[in-house]
């Protein structure tokens, strides 16, 4: 079984209110000097058999066409 | 003339979007999701509702649904396409549209009687109105702001591709008061607010929205 881990998050120039909610709320939990908070989203795949380099480019597929929008979010994609 | 209204699990306005098509003078046919087949409609509207769950991202799974690849396919040859909230989420996901709608920068759901200007009349969508009219929709969205890079808000406004642009408060955080853009042909055309409730005295702030479902008519196809 291989394990891949893709990570999307906004980007930099798209604004993130939900992170700017959690940043917000930090302060009120006694978290000081939080200066910026942005929130992403985590996908683990698992695909049968060894991993592999056609593997890794099918999960970047999968990021491109489904898990990601290019318009609005970045994405990295590695082997766990 | 026949006018498709795409049913997918969770939507919630596909009932009013069929009723106003009816009101606009046409028959109404419902779609559904799983079903590549569009019934010989003549056009389709993709109505509001939180598709999937809004499940990843809104629109993006609906994206995918088998009813989809016809309506991509068909919008390729020119049949007018209307999505309304949840539908322009859709034809965002389905780049039949630029652009893409995220959260309200004030991260609340917002629901109220909204002014427009209508800034495209030249399309199936939106020939009923005059150009520049200032009409008032219901809106009701938690995930309504349109954002897309500086080249492609350029072109949009550049191309006079805006149909509709918000007045007064901008409700949602969209870059440039964007309310609605359309592709080049017109054919195509997504509204965040909804016209569909907007087309009785008795039920909506007015009339204002039914222009969207008349301008239908005046439609000539190739």
């Amino acid at each position: 079984m291989a394990r891949y881990v893709v990570d999307v998050m906004p980007k930099p120039e798209i604004l993130d209110p939900q992170g700017k909610a959690v940043h917000g709320a930090l302060p009120r939990l006694g978290f000081a000097g939080v200066s910026d908070v942005r929130q992403g989203k985590r996908f683990e795949i698992e695909l049968e058999g060894e991993a592999s380099d056609a593997h890794l480019e099918q999960v970047r597929q999968m990021a491109e066409k489904l898990l990601s929008n290019p318009v609005i979010e970045d994405f990295e994609v590695h082997a766990q | 003339m026949k006018v498709g209204v795409v049913t997918f699990p969770g939507s919630l306005d596909d009932a009013d979007a069929r009723r106003a098509v009816r009101i606009g003078g046409h028959e109404a046919v419902a779609l559904w999701h799983g079903d590549d087949d569009l019934k010989g409609v003549d056009a389709v509207v993709l109505p509001g509702g939180f598709s999937y769950g809004d499940y990843l991202r809104c629109g993006a799974i609906s994206r995918f649904a088998p009813v989809m690849t016809s309506v991509v396919e068909a919008a390729g040859k020119g049949m007018p396409v209307l999505g309304i909230c949840n539908g322009f989420q859709i034809l965002c996901e389905s780049h039949l549209l630029p652009g893409a709608l995220i959260r309200n920068d004030h991260r609340k759901f917002v629901c109220r009687d909204q002014r427009l200007r209508i800034e495209r009349v030249d399309t199936p969508w939106t020939s009923a109105y005059a150009a520049g009219a200032e009409v008032t929709i219901v809106l009701k969205n938690g995930e309504g702001g349109f954002v897309a890079d500086e080249p492609t808000l350029d072109r949009l406004e550049g191309e006079g591709l805006v149909i509709a642009r918000y007045l007064d408060d901008n409700p949602n955080g969209s870059l440039r008061d964007i309310a609605g853009i359309s592709n080049e042909r017109g054919n195509v055309v997504g509204l965040m607010p909804h016209p569909e409730h907007a087309v009785e005295d008795l039920t909506g702030p007015g009339t204002d929205g039914l222009g969207f479902f008349t301008s239908l008519a005046a439609t000539i196809f190739a």
